[in-house]
């Protein structure tokens, strides 16, 4: 899980106040000296375990997949550095080069910046313990886990997926739904296709004669429930200054009706916009009644009737979370949501080890709190932040189960990532080993630099 | 020196860049602020929940969050079916007999080792810790097709035993790490005095130095249950297909996911009942082997 960066021997013993602590001995490297004489067939019996397992299941295996990784398919034909070529040709294994280098570094970043914000944020307030906790436990679930609960937040279906409902949610409170997405006029009707999408009359408007808008194609499931039948709109309304029109479907269920006639049975459109356009300008607007009537005003006279497009957009779906342009992000986000915790705790435990003294004196010497973050806090924490940077970043490297899981089959080659292009090269249909190899080489020269790191610093300890 | 005193001092010194940002840049800004980050991060969990709590029929028709306006749809048949189901219940028995003897295997070799390296003498012993510290980092990936072909060639290839045995490898250089930190600072004293009173090798280990590391075997016990309990790729590979454990169980479901959350919405949630309870029982030991294994 987490083991990577190796910390000294101070790290070892948990902080635990009934834990025996002696004080170190005073020069290790003597004092450790066997205090029974040891026989070295005794250590070898201690340690022979250890090695042997080691030995073949991690030591071997790296010897092995550096010579497999020289040979093809088969395995009996050397390949020279073929494979290794293929992982900077071949489109999918590049994919998951890109992707693999995206990964490396916006995940470990995002959570370490969050980590770090939630330490210093969560630092003093009385239910931080409470607020660490929530943050932290992802942790302590399995990936196959996040990735099936994460799977659900990005579902595509608005009614399934909680991102989609918020998405489609906002969409809908700052554009009006579109009520009828496939409705169109017949070439009987008085309306004919207009720019973009709109519907427009083939007559100007004439004021005194009513007003004729119908259309076919809408579902009659689709139809706002609340819809009456139509009613024919008056020759001149009311006060004889306005005209009206009406805005019907021009259907009726089990057939009997007359095209272009508002028959008994035929429901209003409700909701449905009109527009009166003169010279390429909207001069009025009105919206359909439940039983299709609406009025414009007199000054309507002459202009063109246009529906506008928005009546007829296909209803907002939400986004393609896991489409191939956002599976990537939207599964770091996952990744984000399982590690930030462990950024935080260990931040925060650096951040408890600061001396108060110096952020206090840069106080009193007047700095604002934004100054002593910036100028003393997160200086004095580079090395936590280094350690947890350089740990996420070797398990990023390695990243598996959350794209296995979350990607669906569709995009996975969008989302692919070397250690899942691995498990597909060895373990698919068509397995070639030498390309696993290649990868598995490629991921293991990419932590060498840490690995290298570990050593030297337990060798500068060991000197001490 | 009063413990009180000092720790009161601590205590104003302390109340420092948290409690000046809250009196500073608005503190009920900042409270909101974190009330609904929780909320957030807690959100996907209880979704994943609530869903677990729905018929097939209502989870088809509706989000998890209409369960706040109709308590009444909740039900538990979800997980009555899923208990009722051999092959979720035998994929749960697979995990503890893969989870449990690995993370055993992995505290005794790794003790052994630990105490060895800490306390005997041999040639080459620091090199040799150099090696187990330099496989820290190593990833499992290197090893998958290089031991798949190795356990066919001796036949534990898809058995319990093999799955264990690869657990147990890549957890022993943490293991040997933290034990050997720890038994190192064990007072010399304390061994030469068990020493005196005639205790050999084996019972200095068992009755002295097992007892005392108590502490960093139980961070090391946990982190490593957790981590072989919540494996899969491992188990993909390694373990046998008719009896895999959880894990791998409702990886299969996945790809029917849509038509299937009355599976995997509760079936998740099983196997993440018991890692659950560690961490909350454990939370202590589980963080200090996490320090242990990152940071200084």
């Amino acid at each position: 899980m987490t083991t990577a960066t190796a910390g000294g021997a101070g790290a070892a013993p948990p902080a635990d106040d009934t834990t025996p602590r002696p004080s170190p001995p005073p020069d290790p490297g003597k004092s450790r000296r066997s205090v029974t004489g040891t026989r070295r067939i005794i250590a070898a019996a201690f340690l022979l375990p250890a090695l042997v397992l080691l030995g073949a299941l991690v030591l071997y295996p790296i010897g092995y997949s550096v010579y497999r990784s020289f040979f093809d398919q088969a395995g009996t034909g050397f390949a020279g550095i073929d494979n290794y070529t293929a992982l900077f040709t071949d489109a999918t294994i590049l994919t998951a080069v890109k992707n693999n280098a995206i990964w490396v570094v916006f995940a470990p970043t995002v959570a370490t910046a969050l980590g770090l914000i939630f330490a210093v944020l969560t630092e003093r307030i009385r239910w931080g313990t409470a607020f660490k906790l929530i943050v932290f436990m992802p942790m302590a679930i399995s990936m196959l886990a996040a990735g099936i609960i994460f799977r659900l937040v990005y579902d595509q279906a608005p009614e399934r997926g909680v991102a989609n409902a918020v998405a489609v949610g906002v969409h809908d409170t700052f554009n009006q739904s579109s009520g009828f997405p496939k409705a169109r006029p017949l070439p009987v009707h008085p309306l004919e296709k207009g720019d973009g999408g709109a519907f427009v009359s083939k007559e100007p408007i004439r004021a005194g004669q009513p007003l004729r808008v119908p259309l076919v194609g809408v579902a009659p499931a689709k139809m706002p429930g609340d819809a009456r039948p139509a009613k024919e709109a008056p020759a001149v309304s009311g006060d004889g200054e306005k005209i009206s029109g009406t805005a019907w479907l021009d259907f009726t269920r089990g057939g009997g009706g007359k095209p272009n006639a508002v028959d008994p049975k035929e429901v209003g459109l409700k909701g449905l916009t009109v527009e009166a356009v003169k010279d390429g300008r909207v001069i009025a607007t009105a919206t359909a009644g439940p039983d299709g009537v609406f009025t414009l005003p007199a000054s309507a006279d002459g202009a063109q009737l246009r529906l506008p497009a928005d009546n007829f957009r296909e209803p907002y779906n939400g986004v393609d979370w896991l489409g191939p342009s956002l599976v990537t992000p939207g599964i770091i986000g996952s990744y984000v949501w399982m590690w930030a915790g462990f950024a935080m705790v260990l931040i925060a435990a650096g951040l408890a080890g600061l001396p108060r003294e110096l952020l206090e004196a840069a106080r009193v010497d007047g700095a604002n709190e934004w100054q002593v973050f910036r100028r003393i806090t997160v200086p004095m924490l580079a090395p936590v932040l280094a350690v947890v940077l350089v740990t996420l970043m070797i398990n990023v490297l390695k990243v598996f189960d959350l794209v296995f899981i979350i990607a669906p089959g569709s995009s996975q080659d969008d989302a692919n990532v070397l250690a899942l292009q691995l498990y597909r090269s060895s373990f698919g249909t068509d397995a070639d080993l030498g390309i696993g190899s290649a990868i598995a080489v490629l991921l293991l020269l990419l932590v060498i630099p840490v690995m290298l790191f570990n050593i030297r610093r337990i060798r500068k300890e060991g000197r001490r | 020196m009063s413990a009180t005193e000092s720790s009161l001092k601590a205590k104003q010194a302390k109340q420092s860049l948290g409690a000046r940002i809250a009196a500073r840049a608005g503190g009920g800004v900042m409270r909101v602020f974190l009330i609904l980050v929780a909320l957030f991060w807690l959100m996907p969990t209880i979704g994943l929940l609530l869903s677990s709590l729905r018929g097939p029929q209502d989870i088809a028709a509706t989000g998890w969050w209409k369960i706040f306006t109709a308590p009444s749809e909740m039900t538990f048949d979800n997980y009555q079916r899923l208990l009722d189901n051999s092959t979720i219940t035998g994929s749960l028995l697979s995990t503890i007999m893969i989870t449990v003897p690995s993370t055993v295997l992995v505290v005794v070799i790794g003790s052994l080792a630990g105490y060895a390296f800490a306390w005997m003498e041999f040639p080459g012993r620091d090199w040799w810790f150099l090696l187990v510290v330099g496989l820290l980092v190593v990833p499992v990936q290197v090893a998958l097709i290089p031991v798949s072909e190795l356990f066919g060639t001796i036949g534990i290839f898809e058995t319990t035993l093999g799955v264990v045995l690869f657990h147990t490898a890549f957890g022993l250089p943490f293991a040997i790490f933290l034990l050997r930190n720890f038994f190192a600072e064990i007072p010399r004293e304390l061994l030469e005095a068990a020493r005196l009173d005639g205790a050999g090798e084996i019972r200095l280990f068992t009755r002295v130095v097992m007892p005392l590391g108590g502490p960093a075997i139980a961070s090391l016990g946990i982190f490593q249950f957790l981590w072989v309990w919540n494996d899969m790729l491992v188990a993909l590979i390694f373990a046998d297909s008719e009896s895999p454990p959880i894990t791998v169980a409702l990886q299969q479901q996945v790809r029917q996911f849509g038509n299937n959350i009355d599976v995997l919405a509760p079936g998740a949630f099983v196997s993440m009942v018991i890692p659950l309870a560690v961490f909350f029982a454990f939370q202590r030991q589980f963080v200090s082997g996490v320090m242990a294994g990152a940071v200084k």
